[in-house]
C-alpha cells in the first residue's frame, strides 16, 4: 500500500506536469478569470442624440457624464447614432428630439426615447436600469427647477444583503474556484488509469498481491493532497487578491473543499476506468467536466430559472453543490441548512462513483 | 498535382478511420455535442422567471394590497410566503428560499394619501449580484406602473418628461438568444480541438509519425491531410447546430447564412491551426490533451460568451484579440440577431483569418522540424 502511494507520488514528482496542473494552473486561471470575468458594466458607450442643444439637454448630458456607468458620446442626428449602434460602437441611444425643451416647459409629457442594443439582452437590461437611475435623478431635479416638484407616490428603498456593493466578482470568484478545481481534479486523475492500461503497467500491478482497493487508494491519496494544495492557493487568492469577504468559517470551507475534491477525483478515476484509452478518457473529461461546471453549476446562470428537466440534470454536476456552498460561505456565512444538504449530495455522489469504480475495476482485473 | 491530391486524400481517409473506427471515440464525437446543445440551450440564460419573494406587510390599507397584486400578476415573481416578524427575514434569505422580502411599513397607506413618499423596502439577497440587479429592475417596473396609475387617479404633478424604452434586435430582451447562438462557437471549438489536438501526438506515441516521414508526402500535404477531417467534422457539426438553433430554438436568422458560414470556415481554420500546433508541440497524447484544455478553458471564458468583454480590464481585453472565438461570436450574433451584412463584419473576418493562417504556418513549420 505504502509502496503504491510512493509509486504514484514519485510519478507525480518526476512528471512535473501534474504539479504544474495542481498549483500553477489554478493560480493562472484564477488570475485571468478573476480579473476577466465580470458582469458589472462600467463606462458603457452610449450615444446621446441632442437635436437642439439647450440648458435641459446639457443638464441631462452632465447627469450621464457623472455616472460611473456611462461613457456618453454626444451626437446631433439619430442617423449617426443608429449607424454607431449597427457598428457596435455604442450599446444604447438616448434621443432628445428638437422639441424636447419646448414640450418640457409647456407641461406636455416630453418623450425621450431610449433604444438599447438587445443582442446581449442581459447587458441591455442592466443598461436600462442604469439609464433609469440617471433619468430619475435628473427628472426630480428638473421638475423642481420648473416649479412643479415631482410627487413620487411609492419610493423603493433597497437593501442588498451579503454583497452591498453589488460586485459581481464577489460571487464569480468563489464560483470560478469550483469550476477550476473540477477541471484540476478530473484532469489529474482521468488519465491515470487509462495511462496504466495503455502502457501495460496495469498488468504488472495485477500480478502483485495488492488488492483493487489498495490500487485505487494509492491513486487517490497523492492526487487528493495535490488538489487540496491547489485549492488552498485559490482560496488565498480569492481572499487577499480579489478581496472577496469570507464571512463563514475556514473549517466549513475546508471540509466542503475536501469533499468536493474527493468527488472530482472520483469522477476523474471513473472516467479513466470506464474509458480505457487516454484519447477517450481525455475527451470525456473535457466534455463532462468543464462545460457542465461552467454552465450548469449555477456559477453564472441561475439554476432556479432553468426548465425543470434541466434542473434535474444539474443535480449530476458536482460543481453545482460546491458552488452553492462556497458562494454562501464566502458571502453569507455558515448557513448550516445549505451546508448540510449540499455536502450530503457531494458525499452521495462520491460514494456512487467509488462503488462504480470498484465494480468496474474488479471486472477488468479478472480479464 | 493529382498525386498530391491523392496522397492528401488517403491521409484524410486514414485520419477519419482512426477517429471513427473505435466505437467509443465515435460516440464521443457525436453524442456530446447534440446533448450539450439541447441541455445548454435550455440552461444557459440570464432570464429570471422564478423570483421567490416573501411579503412582510405591516400595513392594513387597500393600497398595499393593490401594490402586491402587481407582483402577484407578474409572471417573473413567485410568492413564497408571508411573514410577520423581522426575525423571520434572515433565515429565509440565508438559505436562499426566497430571493427578496417586500417590506411594507405600518404608515404606508397613510403616507400615500397624505402625499408623502411611501417607502417600499426591498431586502434582497445580493450573493448573485446580477440576479439581484435584474430582480430590482423588475420591482422598479411594477412600482413605476403603480405610481403612474396613482398619479393619474389622485392628481398631483405629472412628470414633465417620460422615458420610452425600446430595444433593437431583440424586442423582448430574451437573453436566451444571445447564449444559444454563442453555442455554435463553443461546441465547434471543442469538437475541432478534440479532433486535431491529438492527431500528431497520437502518431508520435504509436511511432507511426516516423512512417509518415518516409512517405513522399511534404509537410504541407501532411498539414492539409490532417486539417481536412477537422474542417469536415466541424462543418457538419456546425450545420447541424445552426439548423437546430433556427428550427428548434426558433432564434431568428436575420442576416445571410453565407456570412455565418464564411465565419465558421475561418473560425474552424484558426481552431484547427491551434489544435495542430498544440499537437505537434506535444510528445504524448496526455500533453496534447492538456494543451487543448489549457487553450480551450481561457478561450471560452474570455471570449464574451457569457460575460461581456467590455467589462474586462484593458490588459485582458487586449488578450482577447488573440482569441478567434471572440471574433466568431461577434459574427454569429450580429448575423443572427442584428442582420449584419458582410461589410459590417470585415473587421471581424480578417483578424480571425490572420490568426488562422499564423497558427497553420507555425504548425507546418513544426511539422517540418519534426520531419527533417
Amino acid at each position: 500500500m505504502r509502496g503504491l502511494i510512493r509509486k504514484e507520488s514519485l510519478q507525480i514528482i518526476r512528471d512535473p506536469s501534474s504539479i504544474g496542473i495542481a498549483f500553477f494552473l489554478p493560480v493562472l486561471l484564477l488570475l485571468l478569470f478573476g480579473y476577466g470575468v465580470s458582469l458589472d458594466a462600467r463606462n458603457v458607450a452610449i450615444a446621446l442624440v441632442v437635436e437642439q442643444p439647450g440648458p435641459e439637454a446639457s443638464s441631462l448630458i452632465s447627469g450621464f457624464r457623472q455616472s460611473e456607468y456611462f461613457a456618453p458620446r454626444v451626437m446631433f442626428s439619430i442617423q449617426q447614432a443608429e449607424r454607431a449602434m449597427m457598428e457596435r460602437r455604442v450599446d444604447g441611444i438616448v434621443w432628445l428630439r428638437s422639441d424636447f425643451a419646448r414640450q418640457l416647459r409647456s407641461g406636455g409629457r416630453a418623450p425621450v426615447a431610449v433604444i438599447v442594443n438587445g443582442v446581449d439582452a442581459n447587458k441591455a437590461r442592466l443598461l436600462q436600469g442604469y439609464v433609469n437611475g440617471v433619468w430619475l435623478q435628473w427628472l426630480s431635479r428638473t421638475s423642481a427647477e420648473l416649479g412643479r416638484p415631482l410627487h413620487i407616490p411609492i419610493k423603493v428603498e433597497q437593501r442588498i444583503w451579503y454583497n452591498p456593493a453589488v460586485r459581481s466578482r464577489n460571487y464569480l470568484v468563489p464560483g470560478l474556484i469550483a469550476v477550476i478545481m473540477t477541471l484540476i481534479g478530473a484532469m489529474l486523475t482521468s488519465m491515470v488509469v487509462a495511462r496504466e492500461w495503455e502502457r501495460g503497467t496495469m498488468e504488472a500491478l495485477l500480478v502483485t498481491p495488492v488488492r483493487v482497493q489498495e490500487i485505487l487508494l494509492g491513486k487517490i491519496v497523492p492526487y487528493f493532497i495535490l488538489g487540496m494544495g491547489g485549492m488552498l492557493l485559490s482560496v488565498a487568492m480569492a481572499l487577499f487578491l480579489f478581496h472577496v469577504p469570507l464571512r463563514g468559517s475556514l473549517a466549513a470551507l475546508t471540509l466542503a473543499s475536501a469533499l468536493f475534491m474527493l468527488t472530482a477525483i472520483a469522477m476523474g478515476l471513473l472516467i479513466s476506468t470506464a474509458a480505457g484509452t487516454q484519447f477517450v478518457a481525455g475527451q470525456v473529461a473535457i466534455v463532462i467536466t468543464f462545460l457542465p461546471a461552467f454552465i450548469l453549476s449555477g456559477f453564472v446562470f441561475d439554476i432556479g430559472s432553468m426548465p425543470i428537466g434541466i434542473q434535474w440534470v444539474t443535480h449530476l454536476v458536482p460543481a453545482r453543490y460546491f458552488v452553492a456552498i462556497v458562494q454562501t460561505i464566502f458571502l453569507a456565512g455558515d448557513v448550516w441548512p445549505i451546508f448540510y444538504i449540499n455536502c450530503g449530495w457531494l458525499i452521495l455522489m462520491a460514494a456512487v462513483f467509488f462503488v462504480i469504480i470498484r465494480k468496474k475495476s474488479h471486472k477488468r482485473l479478472r480479464i | 498535382m493529382i498525386l498530391m491530391l491523392r496522397r492528401i486524400f488517403s491521409l484524410m481517409i486514414k485520419e477519419f478511420r482512426t477517429l471513427l473506427t473505435d466505437k467509443k471515440s465515435r460516440m464521443v464525437l457525436i453524442v456530446p455535442p447534440v446533448a450539450q446543445l439541447i441541455v445548454f440551450g435550455y440552461a444557459a440564460s440570464f432570464e429570471l422567471n422564478h423570483i421567490n419573494y416573501v411579503v412582510f406587510n405591516e400595513d392594513r390599507g387597500v393600497e398595499s394590497r393593490q401594490l402586491l397584486s402587481g407582483f402577484a400578476g407578474s409572471d417573473v415573481f413567485v410568492r413564497y410566503g408571508t411573514i410577520s416578524h423581522n426575525a423571520e427575514i434572515t433565515p429565509l434569505l440565508d438559505t436562499g428560499k426566497a430571493l427578496m422580502v417586500l417590506h411594507i411599513g405600518q404608515q404606508f397607506s397613510e403616507a400615500l394619501h397624505r402625499g408623502r413618499p411611501a417607502p417600499l423596502q426591498i431586502i434582497i439577497d445580493g450573493r448573485n449580484s446580477n440576479t439581484a440587479m435584474l430582480a430590482l429592475n423588475y420591482v422598479r417596473e411594477i412600482v413605476l406602473s403603480f405610481n403612474e396609475n396613482w398619479t393619474r387617479r389622485h392628481g398631483g404633478a405629472r412628470a414633465p418628461a417620460v422615458l420610452m424604452q425600446r430595444s433593437w434586435f431583440n424586442a423582448t430582451l430574451n437573453s436566451h438568444w444571445f447564449i444559444i447562438v454563442g453555442i455554435v462557437a463553443l461546441l465547434n471549438l471543442v469538437v475541432t480541438l478534440e479532433v486535431t489536438a491529438l492527431s500528431v501526438a497520437r502518431e508520435r506515441e504509436a511511432g507511426t509519425f516516423d512512417q509518415l516521414l518516409v512517405t513522399p508526402m511534404t509537410p504541407f500535404e501532411v498539414l492539409v491531410g490532417k486539417s481536412l477531417p477537422g474542417l469536415i467534422i466541424g462543418a457538419l457539426e456546425g450545420t447541424f447546430i445552426i439548423t437546430l438553433i433556427v428550427l428548434w430554438f426558433r432564434v431568428p436568422l436575420r442576416g445571410s447564412i453565407a456570412a455565418v458560414y464564411l465565419g465558421l470556415f475561418i473560425f474552424l481554420l484558426s481552431a484547427i491551426g491551434i489544435g495542430l500546433m498544440i499537437s505537434s508541440l506535444s510528445v504524448t497524447q496526455q500533453q496534447g490533451l492538456m494543451g487543448a484544455f489549457l487553450f480551450m478553458v481561457p478561450a471560452v471564458i474570455l471570449s464574451g460568451f457569457a460575460t461581456p468583454i467590455e467589462n474586462m480590464p484593458q490588459f485582458v481585453q487586449w488578450l482577447t484579440y488573440l482569441n478567434p472565438m471572440r471574433y466568431f461570436l461577434i459574427i454569429v450574433r450580429s448575423v443572427f440577431l442584428q442582420g449584419a451584412s458582410f461589410d459590417l463584419l470585415w473587421s471581424q473576418y480578417w483578424p480571425m483569418l490572420l490568426i488562422g493562417l499564423a497558427n497553420l504556418s507555425v504548425a507546418a513549420v513544426l511539422f517540418r522540424k519534426r520531419m527533417y
